[in-house]
């Protein structure tokens, strides 16, 4: 099985992740990671779902969200066509000992200390999901306390929008 | 043997991702106002719904009051223009309204209140999902103020049925009610048909509103189904025009598109062998001569062999069920598949495709009867001749029949049999609920038309049959309504017989009476060494006979009659027939012991058919 990222540009309406979410469940595919938010237009949420699937299946699993009445646009995004990033939160213990390896740490792989106390630092970390699993295990002998971790957002490299018709027709309803 | 090919050059994966690809998004559909001059009035949510069920074109509605649609069921009472029948149970009012919408093509409509009322609707609606069935359920909820308290009877009807309605909506603004509804018809019969449900709030009901019928549907996420793509219509023409062992395949969708007709050209010009699934019965008539009948678990040998040996299947609004393939793995395996369906879903989902046609059959016949007409115009009618001889002698080897009972008791098959001769096809429409009467009803009664022949198909509902019956009674007031029941079956929905003999809706019901859930038995002899676990129903011959039908019948304000032997059957048939301003109930007592034959045991290859108990067709083994 091979990770697809699909971004399902759906109406803003209640209910409408739990379908998706729960049409993925019922047909039997596993997402690896979803994330959900607003776009540019109030009236259109996008989903972006990571799924564990091989070809064929992700085809059926494609027509069958295409079938669901709020879904307006499913598009595949290629990794090397796309921007893809996680965002990790990670909260590890480091007094005035440790912390000059911890700040290595961070400094080496881009990311940012958002929250210190005298025996603790929050690290934030954004990238793919490759980097951020590069950066735990760099953090690994160190004392991690607390993980959160979001779904994976995606966007396609270049000036076309994938927004753009679906917007046009619900702003003109 | 010749073998067929798809054109090279034209990828099926890539047609596939152009036809079915679902870019554009739908245009608004203007909708018609019937009384435009409600728009604008004041009036409360409740009467906002019946308004609403008016516009939408309804006019026999089925369904049960409870506490959170009494607001709704008080405009009701005054409506000139919906018939309410008041149903038993709301299960009943579910399948009425599907045997409604299967009778008449028309959207069938349940109505029901919150909590256990919605709860109780949720077969039907599965049922009518998986067989297509366009149908609206209305539920009452509690009020918008108490959603997510636990109230009482308040159960969250649209995540329970998210995953087996097309659609379905929670409806909290009396204000939205009208386009609510003008949606649900909308999408449960466009498209690929299915259920809609709209759940409303008691306290949206109790509101005050102004009225506003909503002059066209707007969904831009609703796919309604695309026109069929002319470049795979035409392959799909050139192959019928060069296959040697052409089968079609019809399923449930030529039925539901209404387009019999047009199969009915395809079948005649391109001369080849047709099959009808269990869903598609009567979508081309029994006694056409191209017609080898149900492929399939309980199929004809004739329409599993054709199907197994076929160079080219062309499968036309059917789902390659694994009811109808056996293992998958060893189904047809020297077919080119053409597919053509409205759902985009439905192609390549179990069989991988070579020609995939996304579109409305109606649509398809349209453009692939004349694409074939000119395929044959510029390279002659192909060579079918070896090809029938191979099919007839299949049909004369391999006939319909049965084995007669030893145990005295009439054969469940003649009496069937005797059903369909002696009623009119024209004139007769039949239900049936599930397991080995509804094969039975399948394999022997010759049907002519579409929409005479009602069954639970996809979700294999028992007790389907009389509540069905009733419901395509109601929709079709000038034909007969034969409603074929198992003692099983029977024993679940009976009680919309009381339904029928207060609406006076004379259904007939044609009890087939093995005294035991039939077809699980039938397994049990089969594959678990006759040891009966839990099938015997005490209710024929011999037994305590618990319910006695006939007494059953009477207390429910019907006509009871009993037929125990082949003799009686005829009379029996033709009393319950001259019976036209009550319903019937007609307790054929049969064996216990006849099964139903061919059979392709679950999960094995349609290689192995069995004729009969113990005997297989020989197959040509060079094939």
């Amino acid at each position: 099985m091979t990770k697809h990222t699909l971004s399902v540009l759906v109406e803003n309406k209640p209910g409408v992740l739990a379908r998706v979410a729960g049409l993925f469940s019922r047909r039997a595919f596993n997402i690896h990671s979803l994330a959900v938010g607003q776009t540019e237009h109030p009236e259109i949420s996008r989903i972006t779902v990571v799924v564990d699937v091989d070809e064929l299946p992700l085809e059926q699993v494609t027509k069958q969200l295409n079938k669901l009445v709020h879904v307006l646009k499913i598009v595949e995004l290629e990794p090397g066509r796309s921007v893809q990033r996680d965002l990790l939160l990670v909260k590890v213990r480091a007094d005035a000992r440790q912390r000059t390896d911890v700040l290595q740490i961070v400094d080496l792989f881009r990311a940012h200390v958002v929250d210190v106390s005298t025996d603790s630092v929050v690290i934030e970390a954004v990238g793919t999901p490759e980097k951020l699993e590069a950066l735990l295990s760099a953090l690994a002998p160190h004392d991690v306390r607390e993980i959160v971790q979001s779904g994976t957002v995606a966007i396609g490299r270049g000036a076309r929008s994938i927004t753009e018709r679906a917007l046009d027709r619900v702003v003109s309803a | 043997m010749a073998q067929v090919q798809a054109k090279p050059g034209v990828p099926a994966s890539r047609i596939a991702r152009q036809a079915t690809s679902a870019t554009s998004l739908a245009r608004p559909t203007p909708q018609s106002n019937p009384d435009p001059a409600l728009n604008g009035v004041e009036m409360t949510g409740a009467q906002s719904i019946i308004r609403s069920l008016e516009a939408a074109g309804a006019t026999d509605i089925f369904g049960l009051p409870g506490g959170a649609i009494l607001p709704t069921y008080d405009p009701l009472m005054d409506s000139q223009k919906l018939r309410h029948i008041l149903v038993r149970h709301e299960q009943g009012a579910g399948h009425a309204a599907q045997g409604y919408a299967h009778a008449t093509g028309k959207v069938g409509v349940c109505i029901a209140t919150s909590g256990p009322g919605a709860t109780n609707l949720v077969t039907a609606i599965a049922d009518a999902n998986m067989d297509s069935i366009p149908m609206v359920a209305i539920t009452g909820q509690v009020g918008a103020a108490m959603i997510g308290t636990d109230a009482f009877q308040e159960a969250d009807i649209v995540g329970i049925t998210a995953p087996i309605t097309k659609h379905n909506v929670l409806v909290t603004d009396a204000a939205e009610i009208p386009a609510a509804i003008a949606q649900a018809f909308y999408i449960a019969s466009h498209g690929r048909p299915g259920p809609v449900l709209v759940d409303i709030a008691k306290s949206a009901q109790q509101a005050t509103t102004t009225f506003e019928w909503p002059s066209r549907i707007d969904l831009p996420g609703f796919n309604a189904g695309a026109r069929p793509h002319q470049k795979t219509v035409q392959e799909a023409a050139r192959l019928l025009a060069t296959a040697r062992r052409p089968v079609l395949y019809v399923g449930g969708g030529v039925i539901r598109s209404g387009a019999s007709a047009g199969l009915r050209k395809l079948a005649d010009l391109s001369g080849a062998a047709v099959v009808t699934t269990l869903m598609a019965r009567g979508a081309l008539p029994d006694s056409h001569p191209q017609h080898l009948g149900m492929p399939g678990m309980h199929g004809t040998v004739p329409a599993v062999a054709a199907l197994q040996k076929a160079d080219l299947i062309v499968a036309l609004g059917a789902r390659f069920d694994d009811r109808v393939t056996g293992n998958l793995d060893s189904f047809a395996p020297h077919a080119v598949i053409v597919h053509a369906d409205v759902d985009p879903a439905e192609i390549g989902k179990n069989r991988a495709v070579d020609v995939p046609i996304v579109g409305d059959l109606k649509d398809v016949f349209e453009a692939l009867v004349p694409a074939l007409a000119a395929e044959h115009e510029q390279h002659g009618r192909p060579d079918l001749e070896a090809w029938w001889a191979q099919l007839d002698d299949w049909r004369t080897t391999y006939a319909l029949g049965y084995t007669p009972t030893k145990d005295g008791l009439s054969s469940p098959q003649y009496v069937i049999q005797r059903l369909g001769e002696l009623n009119d096809p024209d004139r007769t429409i039949y239900t049936a609920g599930v397991g080995q009467h509804q094969m039975w009803a399948s394999q022997f009664i010759k049907y002519e038309h579409p929409n005479t022949w009602i069954n639970s198909g996809g979700l294999g509902t028992m007790g389907f049959s009389v509540p069905a019956a009733m419901g395509a009674q109601v929709g079709v007031p000038d034909k007969q309504v034969w409603a074929i029941d198992g003692d099983g079956c029977f024993q679940m929905t009976n009680q919309e017989l009381v339904t029928c003999a207060i609406n006076e809706i004379p259904i007939k019901v044609a009890l087939i009476n093995n005294s035991s859930l039939g077809m699980v038995r039938q397994w049990q002899t089969l594959f678990y060494e006759g040891r009966y676990s839990n099938t015997d129903l005490h209710t024929g011959h011999g037994t305590r006979r618990v319910p006695d039908f006939v007494k059953l019948a009477d207390a429910m304000g019907c006509v009871g009659l009993r037929c125990e032997s082949d003799a009686d059957v005829d009379a029996t048939i033709k009393r319950a027939n001259e019976i036209d301003d009550q319903p019937v109930v007609v307790d054929f007592t049969v064996s216990r012991d006849a099964m139903v034959w061919p059979m392709v045991a679950s999960g094995t290859s349609n290689d192995s058919i069995q004729y009969a108990q113990g005997i297989a067709p020989q197959w040509d083994r060079e094939d």
